[in-house]
């Protein structure tokens, strides 16, 4: 990403004439705008649920503009117990998943990455399958699962979905950053007498932390928006995601999309931040 | 000794995580098929009886469920790649120092929740919405013209909500593409055309099947831009599974066709992942 790629027409070769030249800067130019624009329709619900949080709705119904107020974002924002209580499951959900699943996955990409082992294929293809599973699949068959094992669902049949999905997505970040590292420095750490933990923990862990960062961001990024699978083994938990399904049909109040643009902001930033950090330290 | 124990090291490694996995994805699975062939209803109970007859009542009695995953989905990717790969491509080639920015602000809206995002947009293309109610009002378009709730919405839907997971893997395949190699078709005398269609498209094709693959296996099975952006015609497969789990609670018929989609769906990635190598499409998965 540092690197400054020579685009191709800066390559090509002068004697192809003006004329074509110029096509090609138009086409350069139309790229350009047509990037541009689809970024701003990737971004134009945002903006909407950002501006309808500032809205001033004469009842519960916010699908009209009709008039400019900041009260939301005040105390006025925990009117509805249920969706400051939805929010507060989401966010425990996320945290307590990501710990897990960066753990865990953290361990499955070391262990993929460093060796060579009997089943490793077994192990990629379950991953693999996992990660491809649509997700109404993954749900229904947990649903299914908890269902027939006669245990409740709530808060932590929704915990252990997901873990499951989180853990490919760390391992795999995980793994791409231990097969870029070279052995030979957790060799020298080992002959200047460094234990094993000692050598984890001083040696490797540092080195693999980039790989292990992004994949617990996307962990938390995952789990803080999972729908479907989250609705599949809820029961009556209630998560962000489900509350809005869920009142969505008697219409969202501004106070959800407060919520929705607090998190917008929040992960903007997160993401933002720590990309300018990895270019800081690069 | 020592090399009994770090032979053993990668199996206590993935021995948390692998068991996480056995549990909770794989014994569901294998749980979901045993399901799938029973018998009964909720009040008295379901029997397992080997009724694979389930399997073809699912594909009879939803076949326009099936058809319309299939074509929404198949559309969707379609669109997808054509608005995706410009977009890859010039960020990848034109980019410069800001190919991150274009990146970041691509991947933007996964910060809103998907089903608020959606909502969003029903918003929008409502019959009295931010697009419509005004074109209306104007008499540029006749008061029976509708967005919402046809097919085209959930198409629309579709290619909106997966499209950064088409654009970022034609621009990772881009980006990998040697600018020597386009120099050296250069110096060989091939046309700009003769360039891109000889060596840079064959090379991002990685790119486009991992997108395919990443955009196809969400979009033929949701449910949610389905149930928010279409009508009661316009049902997929996922809102079949969901009916028949929450609403009907016929569990194996839900059963049999969630393994029926899984299945279809993954030996198609298996096939594909046997042409490409699964290293690729991991990759793409992961970036």
């Amino acid at each position: 990403m540092t690197t400054l790629t020579t685009s191709p027409v800066a390559t090509a070769p002068g004697g192809s004439g003006r004329r074509v030249k110029q096509r090609k800067k138009r086409g350069e130019r139309i790229l350009h705008w047509f990037t541009w624009a689809l970024i701003i329709w990737l971004a134009l619900p945002i903006a909407v649920v950002i501006l309808f949080s500032f809205n001033n709705p004469h009842g519960r119904f916010n699908y009209t503009w009709t008039g400019f107020t900041t009260k939301w974002w005040g105390p006025a924002l925990f009117q509805y117990p249920e969706l400051t209580s939805a929010m507060g499951h989401s966010l425990e959900v996320a945290v307590i998943a990501t710990l897990g699943a960066t753990i865990l996955g953290t361990l499955v990409g070391l262990a993929l990455g460093k060796y060579r082992f009997r089943g490793q294929s077994a192990s990629n293809l379950v991953q693999f399958a996992c990660i491809a599973a649509p997700e109404v699949v993954l749900g229904s068959s947990l649903a299914t699962f908890f269902l027939q094992l006669r245990f409740q669902e709530g808060m932590l049949t929704v915990i252990a979905a997901h873990i499951m999905f989180c853990v490919s997505f760390v391992a795999i970040t995980v793994r791409a950053r231990v097969l870029t590292l070279d052995a030979s420095v957790e060799e020298a750490a080992k002959d200047l007498g460094a234990g094993p933990w000692e050598t984890f923990r001083l040696v490797t862990l540092p080195m693999i932390l980039p790989g292990v960062v992004a994949g617990a961001l996307l962990a938390f990024a995952l789990s803080i928006d999972d729908f479907i699978t989250t609705e599949f083994t809820s029961g009556s938990f209630m998560t962000y995601p489900l509350w809005i399904w869920s009142v969505s049909r008697q219409g969202l109040p501004p106070q959800a999309d407060v919520m929705g643009s607090i998190i917008f902001l929040a992960g903007a930033l997160a993401a933002g931040g720590w990309a300018l950090f990895q270019r800081r330290r690069a | 000794m020592r090399s009994v124990k770090s032979a053993l090291t990668p199996y206590y490694l993935m021995l948390p995580g692998g068991l996480w996995l056995v549990v909770f994805f794989a014994a569901p699975v294998i749980l979901l098929i045993g399901v799938s062939t029973m018998t009964g209803n909720i009040i008295s109970g379901f029997t397992q009886t080997w009724h694979f007859q389930n399997y073809i009542d699912g594909f009879t009695q939803y076949a326009g469920e099936w058809g319309r995953s299939a074509e929404y989905a198949g559309l969707g990717c379609l669109i997808s790649i054509a608005l995706s790969y410009p977009i890859a491509y010039w960020i990848a080639f034109y980019g410069g120092a800001r190919k991150g920015m274009y990146l970041g602000l691509i991947l933007l809206p996964f910060f809103v929740s998907f089903v608020l995002r959606t909502i969003s947009w029903s918003y929008f293309l409502a019959d009295q919405g931010l697009i419509l109610g005004p074109l209306k009002s104007l008499h540029l378009i006749p008061q029976t013209f509708r967005i919402l709730a046809t097919g085209p919405a959930v198409i629309g839907g579709i290619v909106y909500n997966y499209l950064p997971f088409m654009i970022l893997p034609i621009y990772v395949a881009l980006e990998r593409v040697d600018p020597r190699l386009i120099e050296a078709g250069r110096d060989l005398y091939a046309g700009t055309t003769k360039v891109f269609t000889k060596v840079v498209l064959p090379l991002s094709l990685p790119g486009v099947f991992a997108g395919v693959l990443l955009n196809f296996v969400p979009a033929a099975s949701d449910y949610v831009n389905a149930s928010v952006l279409g009508g009661p015609g316009n049902t997929m497969i996922g809102n079949v599974i969901y009916d028949q789990y929450f609403t009907t609670q016929n569990y194996p018929l839900q059963a049999s066709l969630s393994f029926s989609l899984m299945a279809i769906l993954l030996i198609g990635i298996f096939c594909y992942a046997r042409v490409l190598g699964t290293e690729d499409v991991l990759a793409a998965a992961a970036a």
